[in-house]
């Protein structure tokens, strides 16, 4: 019984991990969007990346992937469009939203990071004759990265929470499947408990990689030894 | 969108419906950031004592419930209280299954959640009281009790204000997920009315409406009270 839960639960891992691989990756995207607009001279573009941010973070994720997935299918004119192919699958519509809302807290995360790189360095850096994407390259990412990456790690850890929602939207998830054991074979908690295991065994992994990462991108900050 | 009625307040509008729906989410959300602080402050004080044990336990409790998604952590409080007190029920005699009203699980799911979070606030704001405070009021002769209640507990809560802000946030975004266990909050109100009016695209639009009216104001109250809990302090910047 133990063992065959597992198992049916690691089958379904996989869908869980590529849901919140592709969602971090295309929500990073969407959020180095929203940076740029928000740091951008132009004013609407600075209230479009304000209201998006306001907008995707103070909704439950929830209810955005139901707008997305069971609101946007019920409209006439978005299944007569050419995006209808793209958000028939439910597998889609829950990248797309679990994207859209991490996309706002990315773009934040990214916000207080290139706000921490200190002024002088930058000056420095056009003193040398840097500029656009040589100084993004070699001056303001190296340092934002290093300021961004607790924050992200935090976020990273709260997507893969995150992708338990699918399960709401028919996608045969680890939470769904262990619901689906939970009703086939009346065992209240155990298929629970195991994924339960498996997302903190995933989150774990997740926060001790970054730490790993953290802690060769500060060997210079570090005291000498000795 | 065409017609606005469904969200009227007349006959077959959902207004009223969205709104208590909404007050529901409000005061779930509530009790479970109570359940939260509760805990929260509990762990804080474990890992505060420096005692191993209750330590350890209070670190378990708070990495083990950051660290599981939240709807699982719903399930799991729906489905084990109800266990534990049919099996309550059992022992006095009463046959059948006891449901534990959803409420109350419910609350006490964002409870469990928010008090793994907010013990970490406690224990960050109880590490910016100047240690000299805490020595001073040793020193005038303050018990424990009175240095808790005259010192301690007036500068955490003012230093926990902004993490605690943030928490409220959450727990009221987190209360969206017991609509799977029936209760009529907001986000079940925009399901059944989607279902029976057939206009889902408008329910879960306006439902988020209330939920960001929500958010977006208490956001604006937290700052408030902000800057009226630390009016009598000096400032590094601003």
């Amino acid at each position: 019984m133990f063992i065959s839960s597992l198992l049916k639960l690691l089958g379904a891992l996989p869908l869980t991990l590529e849901v919140w691989a592709l969602s971090v990756v295309l929500g990073a995207l969407i959020a180095a969007g929203v940076t740029w607009m928000r740091g951008s001279e132009s004013k609407p573009m600075k209230l479009f990346a304000r209201a998006y941010v306001a907008v995707f973070r103070g909704t439950p994720l929830l209810i955005q992937l139901f707008i997305v997935y069971y609101g946007l299918s019920s409209l006439p004119a978005v299944r007569a469009s050419f995006v209808w192919p793209f958000l028939k699958s439910a597998f889609n519509c829950g990248v797309l939203s679990l994207a859209l809302c991490t996309a706002a807290y990315q773009a934040e995360i990214f916000r207080g990071a290139l706000l921490a790189v200190a002024h002088g360095q930058v000056e420095a850096a056009r003193a040398c004759g840097m500029s656009g994407l040589l100084l993004f390259r070699r001056v303001i990412f190296p340092i934002a990265l290093r300021h961004a990456l607790p924050a992200y790690s935090t976020e990273m850890i709260s997507m893969v929470k995150a992708t338990a929602l699918v399960s709401l939207i028919t996608l045969w998830d680890v939470l769904s499947v262990a619901l689906k054991i939970r009703n086939d074979t009346l065992v209240t908690y155990t298929p629970l408990l195991i994924a339960g295991a498996i997302y903190f065994a995933v989150n774990y992994a997740i926060g001790a990689a970054f730490l790993t990462l953290e802690r060769r991108l500060s060997t210079h900050l570090r005291p000498r030894p000795g | 969108m065409g017609d606005l009625g469904i969200f009227g307040f007349g006959p077959g509008g959902w207004g009223l419906a969205l709104l208590e729906g909404a007050a529901m989410t409000l005061l779930v959300s509530a009790c479970g950031l109570l359940i939260g602080a509760i805990l929260g402050a509990l762990v804080a004080w474990a890992r505060l004592s420096g005692a191993a044990v209750p330590g350890a336990i209070g670190q378990a409790y708070a990495a083990l419930f950051r660290g599981l998604p939240e709807l699982l952590v719903v399930y799991l409080v729906y489905f084990g209280t109800s266990t534990l007190l049919t099996s309550a029920a059992h022992a006095v005699g009463y046959e059948g299954f006891v449901g534990v009203p959803s409420f109350f699980a419910g609350a006490l799911a964002v409870g469990v959640i928010s008090g793994a979070y907010q013990a970490e606030v406690f224990r960050g704001a109880y590490r910016a009281i100047a240690k000299g405070e805490l020595e001073a009021a040793v020193s005038v002769g303050m018990n424990r009790w009175l240095m808790f209640r005259r010192i301690i507990a007036p500068q955490v809560l003012r230093f926990a204000l902004p993490g605690l802000g943030n928490l409220w946030q959450v727990a009221l975004k987190d209360s969206s997920l017991i609509s799977v266990t029936g209760l009529t909050e907001l986000m079940r109100i925009s399901q059944v009315g989607a279902g029976s009016t057939h206009r889902p695209f408008a329910f879960y639009l306006g439902g988020a409406a209330l939920y960001l009216v929500m958010t977006l104001v208490s956001n604006q109250a937290f700052e408030m009270a902000e800057a009226r809990a630390t009016r009598g302090m000096r400032r590094a910047t601003g």
